[in-house]
């Protein structure tokens, strides 16, 4: 019923009825409309409610930022919440609801509040958060009373994949200056990539130029232009929402994030309009003359019958000559100004000969709301003593009041890439000053609002963009005539004694709201946007910052340039969540076997970025007694573990040995070729940060295994060690390449020797021996090895065989009862044996003398990393000390990880591992105590619930002293 | 997302590199004083000034020396430090 005859150039389609509803009643629109361009065109001006004091709220900006007139849609059998109706594309059977009512939006049950308005003052929360006992109340309150939509639970997991783009230069936004910029850039020869938040390109020449026909067809050769070069590609309803470093700009569409690298980013996305500030500037039918003309020529429907406008510049003329050509009566123009531009001018003349009542130096100081809660007057101020007052005029009815005093740069990306900008009195609003290299700002944010104007700077920009990337132009650009008038007015904000003139319409702040703030200490941008919540609403400040400040600059009495502005972070605009989430780029490591463990009922730990059998499932056991049943059965005969997690390096060179004298604390120049021996890798400061055991294959080749989780960082160490020496040292990463398994039992050797012709008796293959020959016909490195103390030999081998040796053992080992060993059964075996695993049974501080390492030290080499530091924590008295504990057998107190070990009242340890050990039948475990508390017989440990334990300190290791099972203990390290 | 330039592989985005800390001079451990190696070890300067820093390409192994300023978060140059002597460009 308000949709306007057929227009030029509108956006919707009128062969394409589509039906929807809103708030459960049916209405239609056209293919093209938005929901709000659809319901206003059915009659249907409120839109939602307010946050705070629900009250009625209509259109505003209908530029995708107004933050009153969010819904919650059904589509497709799925709810999605918090849609922006002025973006939202209307389809066949949508169904939209307003968020934050309760009953509806019509007789939403909340709709009274505004009236207690009163005892809601600014920084509520603050004050009623303060008290705690209070707190669960106030909580409750609110998250009942404010609010957006509902997440539906039942929403499918999207994996939204980004895709990645490129060009020489970008440029945001697609109105005159961009649309000049991206002409006059790819005629240098840059391709560009130009990005515009609508559907069309255009910008404000869409909808602003309409009664100027000379300017209107200027913009159409442009877009004409800009649609015909081969070299600028068209990214339109594309939201550019975060500009990062080295120019990546993050684009939002519909369905995905694009990351766009650009060599140059010209940003020329415009300026948003500007509320005035006056008693019920938000209701029903108030909006700013920008939404109405986008309603008109976008999608030809009349947001009023009879409007008045206030303005402060030419716009405002434009707009109402727009009205007048639409056939919407034109009650008043009010103009702030005591005298209007040359622009302005001649268009006054026009409308008042045809009628229209044209009022300078008069603003607005109250709407008033008629029965059906929509505007239905308006009683006027004048400026008198320094302020605006209330005039003596009578009221004038209106049903529509549209508002054009002013704008403010879209200058969001600009500060989030390091621009600064200053306060330009002139054109009264910030413009950029300094830019950082490759960027570049042309048209309004400028401060450029004619349309010459913002053409040649547009060609200015596009030129320098694209010799910043290096083409080169003969082209000239100058900068165009400054504008003929300003078009913002410096304080379009009129106080009122009963309030409800609204600074921020999606935060529901008023004009008193701030001088409260301001009184109460929070007088600076930053503070006043915290403690106000000013700019913290869905629209991002795009509606309320600039006047803000002015109220800001105004209640402290300083000039707006002295006024910082709050700083501009992504995203500028919302984003689906689903939009950031995707997949993850951190790729799980699988051993080669890993089908096997899944078949044989690995239950799966993460360790470092692989997965590991923690144990194996057994019928009819708990997972404590199927870790037991996998200790016993490797004590007792024989197991297998995949240790194929461990990282693999290898060292070639004549200053190989050298090389790992430097970085390991143990002797490895002298080792012998055909054994190995337990490395520690220390940091400067002396801290145990790896262990491992390095085998010499060949006088000047050594094969070593680190740590799981530290193997890729500890390769990249090694081999930046290896550049800072200048050692010739060839350093190769192994880690995948190999598979390697550990047979350990006491009938590993039996097994074993029915897969290779390699002699294996303790003379030809002693312990701790390295030996090269083929398993089950494949070349294997064989390592003795003592890591769960018992006779073992590591068996690495070529990842694409390791399938068949792995299977090769299992069959070898099945007349011995073989048995699949878990990482859990693993560090039991381990434990029994004291063996430490570098970051469980240490920490960030802990030094070798403190784990009684001492012995894999060799403080007399010329240098090791950490040496230096050692000999200075020598001198000192040792900080901790590593100690075992041991309860009576068949005791179990509840002793985990991490219980702290107390000793008259104070902290003296922590339990670093503990265990059930199922061959010694005894809780046992190891703690990083106090030295003082070392010397004691008993530990004290707290355990969860408080209560505390007394551990007896034992010897260790607890199992096999001796190390008689493995032949001869030197220690072992595996993790 | 920054964009550094390794030297062997040219500008790359900044996820594929690893920071290894400031490229600083070790003290002869045989002659520092207990006070001068625990300076070495504990102490930085994180004064923002021209930085020269470890950093390698992880996708390529390659580690290299950047000069950055560390005020403007600006690269000055990027170079092996295999190919300079003692450390200097």
């Amino acid at each position: 019923m308000n949709r306007l005859a057929a227009r030029p150039g509108e956006w919707i389609d009128r062969s394409q009825r589509i039906a929807f509803s809103f708030e459960g009643h049916a209405h239609h629109g056209y293919q093209g409309d938005t929901l709000t361009s659809a319901l206003i065109a059915s009659g249907v001006r409120t839109l939602g409610r307010s946050f705070k004091y629900h009250r009625p709220r209509g259109a505003l900006s209908v530029a995708n930022h107004d933050a009153n007139a969010i819904v919650q849609i059904r589509r497709a059998g799925r709810s999605i919440p918090n849609q922006r109706a002025d973006l939202l594309p209307i389809a066949e059977g949508l169904e939209a609801f307003a968020v934050n009512t309760q009953g509806g939006l019509a007789r939403d049950r909340r709709r009274h509040l505004d009236r207690l308005s009163a005892y809601l003052p600014v920084g509520f929360y603050y004050k009623a958060f303060h008290s705690k006992r209070l707190f669960p109340y106030w909580e409750r309150l609110f998250r009942n009373l404010t609010g957006l939509g509902a997440v539906d639970l039942d929403a499918p997991r999207v994996v939204t994949p980004k895709r990645h783009e490129f060009a020489d230069v970008a440029v945001i936004g697609a109105g005159p200056a961009g649309l000049a910029a991206a002409v006059a850039a790819a005629d240098a020869g840059a391709e560009v990539v130009l990005v515009d938040e609508n559907p069309r390109i255009g910008g404000s020449a869409t909808y602003a130029l309409a009664s100027e026909t000379a300017s209107a067809q200027r913009v159409a050769d442009l877009i004409g232009s800009v649609t015909s070069h081969p070299r600028i590609r068209r990214f339109v309803t594309t939201v550019a929402t975060g500009l990062y470093a080295d120019h990546l700009l993050a684009l939002v569409t519909q369905d995905r994030l694009l990351k766009l690298r650009a060599g140059s980013v010209i940003i020329a996305q415009g300026a948003f309009e500007q509320p005035a500030v006056f008693r019920n500037n938000d209701l029903p039918g108030v909006m700013l003359a920008s939404g109405a003309q986008r309603l008109m020529h976008r999608y030809a429907v009349a947001p009023a019958s009879r409007v008045g406008i206030l303005g402060a510049n030419v716009h405002a003329y434009r707009a109402a000559l727009d009205a007048r050509a639409a056939g919407i009566e034109v009650s008043v123009l009010l103009d702030l100004r005591e005298r209007p531009g040359p622009q302005s001018l001649p268009l006054a003349e026009t409308l008042r000969a045809q009628g229209v009542r044209v009022l300078n130096g008069t603003g607005v100081y109250a709407a008033h709301r008629g029965g059906s809660g929509d505007i239905d007057s308006i009683e006027l101020a004048e400026w008198r003593e320094g302020a605006w007052r209330r005039s003596s005029a009578n009221a004038i009815a209106v049903d529509g009041l549209w508002m054009s005093v002013g704008f403010a740069p879209a200058d969001a990306l600009l500060r989030q890439a390091g621009a600064v900008v200053q306060y330009d009195a002139r054109a009264c609003q910030f413009v950029p000053g300094v830019l950082p290299p490759g960027l570049f700002a042309c048209g309004k944010v400028n401060g450029v609002f004619d349309l010459d104007a913002r053409v040649a700077d547009g060609q200015r920009a596009g030129t320098a963009a694209a010799l910043h990337c290096g083409f080169e132009s003969r082209s000239c650009f100058g900068v165009g005539a400054p504008d003929q008038e300003t078009a913002t007015h410096p304080y379009p904000i009129v106080e009122h004694p009963e309030g409800m003139n609204f600074v921020d319409f999606d935060e529901d702040l008023q004009l008193k709201d701030f001088a409260n703030a301001v009184q109460e200490g929070f007088d600076n941008a930053e503070l006043l946007k915290r403690f106000t919540t000013v700019g913290m609403g869905l629209s991002q400040g795009k509606h309320s910052n600039a006047n803000a400040l002015r109220v800001l600059a105004q209640l402290r009495g300083m000039p707006l340039d002295s006024i910082a502005q709050t700083t501009a972070r992504p995203m500028f605009q919302s984003v689906p969540m689903s939009h950031l989430a995707g997949r993850g780029f951190s790729p799980e490591r699988r051993t080669p076997v890993d089908a096997d463990h899944e078949s044989l009922g690995a239950v799966w730990m993460p360790a470092g970025n692989w997965r590991r059998p923690a144990y194996y499932r057994r019928d009819r056991l708990t997972r404590e007694e199927s870790i037991a049943a996998e200790v016993r059965a490797l004590r007792g005969g024989i197991g297998l573990i995949d240790v194929g997690t461990l990282g693999k390096i290898e060292a070639h060179g004549s200053q190989a040995g050298e090389f790992l004298d430097r970085v390991y604390t143990g002797h490895f120049g002298s080792l012998k070729v055909g054994m190995t021996r337990y490395g520690l890798m220390l940091d400067e400061s002396g801290v145990i940060v790896d262990d491992g055991v390095i085998a010499r294959l060949a006088p000047e080749v050594f094969y070593f295994t680190t740590t799981t989780g530290n193997s890729a960082a500890l390769f990249r160490e090694l081999v930046r060690l290896a550049t800072w020496w200048r050692m010739p040292v060839s350093l190769v990463n192994l880690t995948g390449h190999f598979a390697a398994f550990n047979l350990a039992g006491p009938r590993s050797r039996e097994a074993l020797a029915r897969l290779t012709s390699l002699a294996l008796d303790d003379a030809a293959f002693p312990y701790l021996g390295v030996r090269e020959a083929k398993i089950a016909n494949v070349p294997a490195r064989l390592l003795r090895v003592g890591f769960v103390g018992e006779l073992g030999y590591e068996i690495h081998v070529p990842s694409g065989s390791a399938a068949e040796v792995w299977n090769a053992i299992r069959t070898a080992g099945a007349d011995f009862g073989i048995t699949l060993i878990g990482v859990e059964a693993q560090r039991m075996l381990r434990l029994e044996k004291a063996h430490i695993i570098v970051g469980q049974d240490t920490d960030g501080l802990t030094n070798p003398f403190e784990i009684g390492a001492d012995w894999a030290v060799k403080m007399d080499k010329p240098f090791f990393i950490g040496q230096r530091s050692l000999a200075i924590i020598a001198k000192n008295a040792p900080r901790q000390q590593l100690v075992g504990f041991a309860l009576e057998p068949g005791r179990y107190a509840g002793i985990r990880e991490c219980h702290l070990v107390i000793r008259d009242g104070d902290i003296a340890g922590r339990v670093t591992s503990v265990g059930q050990s199922p061959t010694l039948g005894r809780t046992i475990g190891l703690a990083l105590v106090t030295p003082a508390a070392a010397r004691d017989a008993t530990l004290s440990i707290r355990i969860d619930g408080g209560a505390q334990v007394a551990a007896p300190i034992v010897p260790l290791p607890f199992y096999d002293p001796a190390g008689a099972r493995q032949r001869i203990d030197s220690g072992g390290a595996r993790s | 997302m920054k964009i550094l330039t390794c030297p062997i592989n040219g500008p790359r985005p900044i996820t594929e590199f690893a920071y290894g800390g400031e490229l600083r001079e070790m003290p002869d451990p045989a002659r520092a004083t207990d006070a001068e190696w625990t300076d070495y070890v504990f102490n930085r300067n994180s004064v923002p000034s021209t930085k020269c820093e470890w950093w390698c390409h992880t996708s390529s192994g390659v580690w290299f020396i950047a000069v950055r300023d560390t005020a403007s978060d600006v690269t000055l140059r990027t170079f092996l430090y295999a190919r300079s002597a003692g450390g200097a460009p």
